[in-house]
């Protein structure tokens, strides 16, 4: 850190300013970017603001078909959001509306601090899109086109940025080929190089691993974690509850075109890792020993099954020190079960609630 | 980039646009030639050895800027209509959409790649046309000028006519039971003087008919209407046709819905 911050003429001032200014530098050197010399109060308060500011947002398309309802969201600058939902409920829509290719009809956007529609310029030349669906040009080389969409961002022509882009999606020995000629796995890591070619800030990816096979599904996900590490912001929607888990700082659910629930992923991790050991009695009781209180157990109904809820996060469970209190208790038991709660069941039980 | 127009992303499309001509050069230019060579045969030397001279000039050399003005319409409305249509078809728009570029960038860009491809055509067919005619040019400007104002403001059309279609069957609908019939009854191949005197009325709300006058004026110095009406008449359709397209990108029309 010391070294790092070294690097900023204003580091030595310990005010909370300095400290913003220090955040500020740390992330410069982790992009590679030169340290600038000083950071104006405007640039403090652009980095400590959500890169992404979703307010009041509605999409009412013409067929009256309302795909989202007053969505509210914040996304942090250097996470990796996971937006989490069914088919159809409204993830695709919602970031079309903030790249530009929906028309919001209520409600606004801000993305680095510009209004997606007043500054649409400043704002889209921020972000990158990797759509869902395998669209491409046939004819077009995989060179060509990577440089078409640097041109079309506005970017000055960089052959080494496309080349070091391209190589590390694995695709430079394919650059003079013909778009049509690729398999699937390579067209979809070519749209991740068209989303990158003008060096955004922040990514999405609709549904990146939507029939795709397990390797390029590692890939995928080590490219997203490089991605995240070089100072991009990364929004991914996914029907996949394992990608959400495997990837995301935090986790959005929609479902019929409202945002039900955000969290951080390790908070919701903390709720999935609760897990259940049930007991099946051999003999019923009619209430918990008084050896046994301490354990706070819970006693089925019919008095046939002790249910104890322990967390799997902590050091020691419980169970081994349970047991022996229970054989001590003469409590004897013909089966035991433990549960987990899964995001799986998280997610299912909230969209149920929903409908 | 400033907040000037984002020549960078004009000049990337222009050429993507002008890519796909060079990719299909040899139907590009083949087509055409033939085709007018084909008019030439059947109009200028089987049918038109029997047609005295129309205004002084002979049947052969009068055609020559109606046949250029018939392609020039027909190959602007279908460059430019294919090449804001085809992206939309198979969904690469997305790109164009969310990219940082201004409707009159994405408008200056396509317009200006599908005018480039049909005055290029325009060229050659004058020059395939001079294999068979004396050719003879009195104000060579005003031509220059007539052919860029057509193009562009056919391409304006086709690309109305691109982001208009939903699928290939209305993309050729304008161009074959509207321009086409206009084209052919606008003055291509005779001087609406030749007709009687209603149809001649008639024949006045054909817009075609000003673009031709006025082009075949720059080369003959002759004309059905004055020249200055088909540059007024031309003018108005450009300025009609910006406005449209102007509406369909800033209100998302059949793009962002």
């Amino acid at each position: 850190m010391r070294e790092l911050a070294g690097r900023c003429d204003l580091f030595l001032d310990f005010s909370l300013r300095s400290l913003r200014l220090c955040a500020l530098c740390v992330e410069s050197v982790f992009t590679e970017a030169s340290c600038p010399p000083t950071h104006t109060d405007r640039d403090i308060f652009a980095f400590m603001q959500p890169i992404i500011r979703i307010s009041s947002l509605s999409k009412t398309y013409a067929s009256g078909f309302r795909a989202l309802k007053n969505i509210n969201l914040d996304i942090r600058r250097g996470e990796i959001f996971a937006l989490l939902g069914p088919n159809g409920a409204g993830k695709t829509t919602l970031i079309s509306t903030v790249c530009g290719i929906v028309t919001p009809s209520e409600g606004s956007v801000s993305v680095g601090g510009h209004d997606i529609v007043k500054n649409y310029r400043a704002s889209r030349a921020l972000i990158g899109l990797v759509p869902q669906e395998l669209t491409t040009d046939s004819f077009e080389s995989v060179l060509g086109t990577v440089k078409f969409s640097r041109g079309l961002f506005g970017k000055r022509p960089n052959p080494v940025y496309l080349e070091k882009t391209l190589r590390d999606l694995s695709l430079w020995e394919k650059r003079d080929n013909p778009i049509m000629t690729l398999s699937g796995g390579m067209k979809r890591r070519l749209l991740i190089a068209k989303a990158l070619a003008h060096e955004p800030q922040i990514l999405f990816l609709d549904e990146p691993t939507a029939g795709v096979d397990v390797n390029l599904r590692r890939d995928m996900w080590n490219l997203v974690r490089t991605l995240r590490d070089s100072g991009v912001t990364i929004i991914l929607t996914t029907h996949y509850i394992e990608e959400a888990e495997e990837m995301a700082d935090r986790v959005a659910v929609i479902n019929k075109g409202e945002i039900i629930l955000v969290e951080e992923k390790a908070e919701l991790m903390r709720k999935l890792g609760k897990k259940q050991l049930t007991l099946q009695l051999a003999a019923p009781l009619d209430r918990l020993p008084p050896e046994l209180t301490r354990h706070h157990l819970e006693l089925s109904g019919d008095g046939r099954a002790l249910v104890y809820t322990y967390e799997t996060a902590d050091e020691e469970s419980g169970i081994v020190p349970l047991l022996d209190d229970i054989n001590k208790a003469g409590i004897r038991f013909h089966d035991l079960q433990t549960s987990q709660r899964s995001l799986e069941d998280i997610f299912v039980s909230l969209v149920k609630e929903e409908q | 980039m400033n907040f000037g127009l984002n020549l960078t992303a004009i000049r990337a499309i222009y050429r993507f646009e002008m890519a796909r001509t060079w990719r299909t050069i040899m139907q590009s230019i083949i087509s055409p030639v033939i085709s007018t060579s084909l008019y030439f045969i059947v109009f200028g030397s089987a049918i038109g050895s029997r047609i005295s001279e129309v205004g002084g000039i002979s049947y052969g050399a009068f055609i020559v800027p109606g046949l250029v003005m018939l392609s020039l319409l027909t190959h602007s409305i279908s460059n430019a209509s294919f090449g804001i249509f085809f992206p939309k078809f198979n969904r690469t728009i997305y790109e164009l959409l969310s990219a940082p570029v201004s409707h009159l960038e994405i408008i200056v860009s396509y317009v200006g790649a599908a005018a480039t491809k049909s005055i290029v055509l325009g060229l050659i067919i004058l020059a395939t046309a001079g294999l068979f005619v004396p050719l003879h040019i009195d104000h060579p400007l005003w031509m220059i000028f007539f052919l860029l104002l057509t193009a562009i403001t056919f391409s304006l059309l086709g690309f109305i006519i691109g982001i208009w279609a939903d699928n290939f069957e209305k993309l050729q609908v304008v161009p074959l039971l509207i321009v086409t019939p206009l084209t052919f009854l606008g003055g291509s191949f005779y001087s609406i003087h030749m007709l009687p005197p209603f149809w001649q009325k008639v024949t006045l709300f054909n817009p075609v008919v000003y673009l031709i006058s006025g082009f075949r004026w720059s080369f003959y110095g002759i004309a059905d209407v004055p020249v200055w009406i088909s540059l007024a008449m031309t003018g108005l359709f450009l300025a009609a046709f910006i406005a449209t397209a102007t509406w369909m990108l800033r209100t998302g029309y059949k793009l962002k819905n």
